[in-house]
């Protein structure tokens, strides 16, 4: 392999570790942009990957399997929704809690179901495989060096750009989009103009949670090529977390944020031992490390308006004196 | 008059908040085209009466009627659609908006033409300015631009001046004439008399939460609408507590403040403060007051000059360092919590913030500290559903009761207090003035710096004038005239000020 093929093939697989982050990061920009602060990322992407993974299994269609991971994720989104917003108990509890359930249900279904399959090995559906395998766009794949980097990939990642540009649209130029960003600046604001607070909140929250859920679903059928393992979204949940602090709110420059951490995850894999040889551990630690950078350096800078949505974190009651 | 039909009818409406009641079966009449003023003492009720109307609160009796047909108003949204507009006292904006924005928001893209306003009501504000960078009186204006842009007819105002200036006020005042004239139904709560006799065609006076009565305000006058007010007749004029001259405590010689930017705050200032007085301060709002009491109290680094307590020098220690040599300070911020007490925290919790450095151990003694509490709250008539009340629930009048009592308790050698009666009314005022005159014979030397000319003169001993950061004048109020201090103050600002003093 040259360099420039070796160069070439280090970006594709940043790309493809950089989907489930983006996916991770938008579901919590559009939470906390209602207002909620939703720790239970990692959890939503638990559910999903389990979720789609097994109907995958038992379904054999990859549009059931996204389907139910997007519904795993919205259903845990919705305890959420329903303990915070209704109920109106705290957030990060309630999130942290959320992280742990996820984990630990999706961790035992994963092992039941490895330890009764026939061959103690769980196999997905090669239609489904089939799929979500990179797309082959013909000419267009054809072209050299781009053709690799942006017409070969699966269906998934070009749905999550997607996803990033039209909530960008939507965030900054629908009429909704500007109430939901009231709900999450000033609930007492937007309830005065007549926005219902709390249907916002709900909405957004579970939509939020579905596309978490998908993030979990690609973990698990795309990254893992649907071959469950323990700890399967290992900790990608936070660094989504941090990526709603990178990109500042921003749906684009999420897009940004998921490719940086995603070079991050692979960096590893691809630098030659004897030009840099240090430990592993080293490059595990990286993510973490530049997160930490990241919310020192955010917490110095910014505008008003790249800063959390004000009312995030703090749960709405109208007749609060 | 009378046969304009009502806009807004109200029976027997009750609210209560825990044990206490907020407004007990309340009727009130609003006629469409006319101005009425909802006068009242603070936690008299009026906001309450109208956080009802607004949907914000549900009654927990009564009916309410708009435009002669029964209503049941269960959020803000209901009350829009029936043409109700409230301008809250604490605005509801997103700081992050455009004026623009906040105007749209939740219009489900009907159009608003909030420049079809702007232009018919002759505003003078930047509907692409963001929130954040706009004065006051702009986000008001956004918020008046915001109700009528609703269509609304029934306009209620919560103590809309309470944050203006004297110019600002009066162009609010032609504004809301202007929309009477439009045949807009305009409620507005105040607490300040002047207001009322300027603007009101009509008002209602509620007292501990009941209406007891309204009259037109061309047949009314101001004792009689104070006497409704408070329920007694109170004298008007303050009384000057007796004067034992004693020694000089605090000694602010040749001051120099500079501003974050480098610029002057306070230049040259010099004066002294004697035991047993009240000194007062006055000056149009930014001459230099803010800089004045935190350089004293050791918050606020001074350039130049001396501040002494008892011969001693006191600038460049910690505050710390202040407040055990005795100097205690009471600031009223414009938002009252913002400096001094911890709104989520009791009364209780908020004396120990000051105490618990001379309380011995690691854990602290509650106990003494509630007793402190409970014996404020009956000395003060502090009104608190209990000691376990957070105080951002207590009316405004009440937390600064809390706030200057807890400097009080203190015992200090010298008492700072700005702004004391910021937004009280006349009953409430009057216990702050007791406390300061009653700190004054206690040979406490009182620094006041104050906004009322009327109660400069007939509180302190003796007045400093504040202009532009340099003191104009130091004068015995007993020979000091209103229109001396005003001169003292600066022209213009010194005649608006008389007009709503």
């Amino acid at each position: 392999m040259t360099f420039a093929d070796q160069l070439i093939a280090f970006l594709y697989a940043a790309v493809l570790a950089s989907v489930p982050l983006l996916y991770g990061t938008l579901g919590e920009i559009l939470i906390e942009k209602s207002g909620n602060l939703n720790l239970g990322v990692e959890g939503m992407m638990y559910l999903g990957a389990i979720t789609g993974f097994l109907a995958s299994y038992l379904f054999g269609s990859p549009l059931i399997a996204l389907a139910f991971s997007f519904l795993a994720g919205m259903a845990g989104a919705a305890i959420y929704a329903f303990i915070t917003v209704t109920l109106k108990a705290n957030q990060n509890v309630t999130g942290l809690t959320l992280t742990m359930f996820g984990t630990g249900v999706a961790n035992f279904v994963g092992e039941v179901l490895k330890s009764t399959a026939p061959a103690g090995a769980v196999f997905m559906n090669e239609a489904v495989k089939a799929w979500l395998l990179p797309l082959n766009l013909g000419p267009l794949t054809q072209l050299p060096v781009v053709g690799k980097l942006l017409f070969n990939h699966s269906i998934l990642t070009y749905l999550a750009i997607v996803t990033a540009v039209t909530l960008h649209l939507y965030l900054n130029h629908s009429s909704l989009g500007l109430n939901l960003r009231a709900v999450g600046e000033n609930p007492a604001a937007a309830d005065a103009m007549g926005v219902n607070v709390s249907r916002y909140k709900y909405i957004h929250i579970l939509l939020g949670g579905g596309i978490c859920g998908l993030g979990g679903a690609y973990i698990s059928l795309v990254t893992a090529l649907g071959n469950w393992q323990p700890d399967i979204v290992g900790g990608q949940g936070w660094i989504a977390m941090a990526l709603v602090i990178f990109s500042s709110w921003s749906p684009l420059r999420a897009i940004l944020g998921a490719l940086v951490f995603g070079t991050l995850n692979v960096l590893h894999l691809y630098v030659p031992r004897d030009v840099v040889n240090i430990p592993g551990a080293f490059y595990s630690m990286l993510p973490f490390v530049v997160t930490a950078l990241v919310l020192i350096f955010s917490s110095i800078r910014m505008k008003r308006e790249h800063q959390q949505p004000a009312g995030c974190g703090v749960n709405y009651f109208r007749e609060e004196r | 008059m009378t046969d304009t039909p009502l806009a807004i009818s109200l029976r027997g409406l009750t609210k209560t908040f825990g044990k206490v009641v907020a407004n007990d079966h309340i009727d009130l009449d609003v006629r469409t085209g006319e101005i009425l003023a909802l006068l009242g003492e603070n936690g008299s009720g009026k906001t309450t009466l109208m956080n009802m109307l607004s949907g914000t609160y549900q009654p927990d009796e009564g009916s309410i009627w708009i435009r002669g047909r029964r209503v049941n108003i269960r959020s803000p949204r209901e009350a829009i659609d029936l043409g109700i507009g409230m301008i809250h006292q604490h605005f509801k904006l997103v700081d992050v908006f455009t004026a623009r924005e906040n105007i749209l928001l939740g219009q489900k893209g009907r159009s608003a033409a909030p420049d079809e306003i702007v232009g018919r009501l002759q505003l003078s504000i930047d509907l692409n300015k963001k929130v954040y960078n706009m004065s006051v009186s702009e986000k008001q204006t956004v918020e008046i631009i915001k109700v009528i842009s609703r269509g609304a007819d029934i306009l209620i105002l919560d103590e809309p001046t309470a944050v203006l200036t004297p110019q600002e006020i009066d162009a609010l005042f032609d504004l809301l004439r202007l929309m009477k004239q439009e045949g807009k139904a305009i409620v507005i709560i105040t607490h300040k008399l002047e207001e009322v006799m300027a603007i009101s065609d009509r008002v209602a006076v509620l007292h501990r939460g009941r209406n007891v009565g309204s009259v037109q305000t061309a047949d009314a006058d101001r004792f009689l609408l104070t006497e409704m007010m408070v329920g007694r007749q109170v004298g008007l004029s303050i009384q000057r507590a007796p004067m034992q001259a004693g020694n000089t405590i605090l000694d602010i010689h040749q001051l120099k403040v500079l501003g974050p930017e480098g610029q002057p705050e306070l230049q040259k200032v010099s004066f002294t403060l004697r035991a047993g007085e009240i000194l007062g301060v006055a000056g149009v709002a930014g001459s230099g007051q803010r800089a004045l009491c935190e350089s004293i109290a050791g918050l606020q680094e001074i350039a130049g000059g001396s501040i002494l307590l008892d011969g001693k020098r006191i600038d460049g220690l910690s505050p710390r360092e202040i407040i055990k040599r005795g100097i205690s300070m009471a600031f009223i911020p414009e938002d009252r919590l913002g400096m001094g007490l911890v709104g989520s925290m009791d009364i209780p919790d908020n004396l120990l913030l000051k105490t618990y450095r001379d309380q011995p151990g690691v854990l602290l003694r509650r106990k003494a500290a509630r007793e402190e509490a409970q014996e404020m709250i009956d000395r003060l008539d502090i009104a608190t559903p209990g000691l376990s009340t957070p105080v951002r629930k207590l009316s405004g009048g009440n937390v600064q009761k809390v706030l200057l009592g807890r400097e009080i308790n203190l015992s200090p050698r010298v008492l700072i207090t700005a702004y004391p009666v910021r937004g009280l009314d006349i009953g409430a005022s009057m216990t702050i003035y007791d406390m300061l005159n009653e700190q004054k014979q206690k040979g406490v030397g009182v620094l006041f710096i104050g906004e009322d000319l009327d109660v400069l003169l007939s509180l302190c001993d003796r007045i400093v004038v504040l202009s532009g950061g340099k003191v104009t004048a130091i004068v015995d109020s007993k020979f000091a005239t209103k229109a001396l201090l005003g001169m003292k103050m600066t022209g213009l600002a010194t005649d608006k000020e008389d007009a709503y003093a």
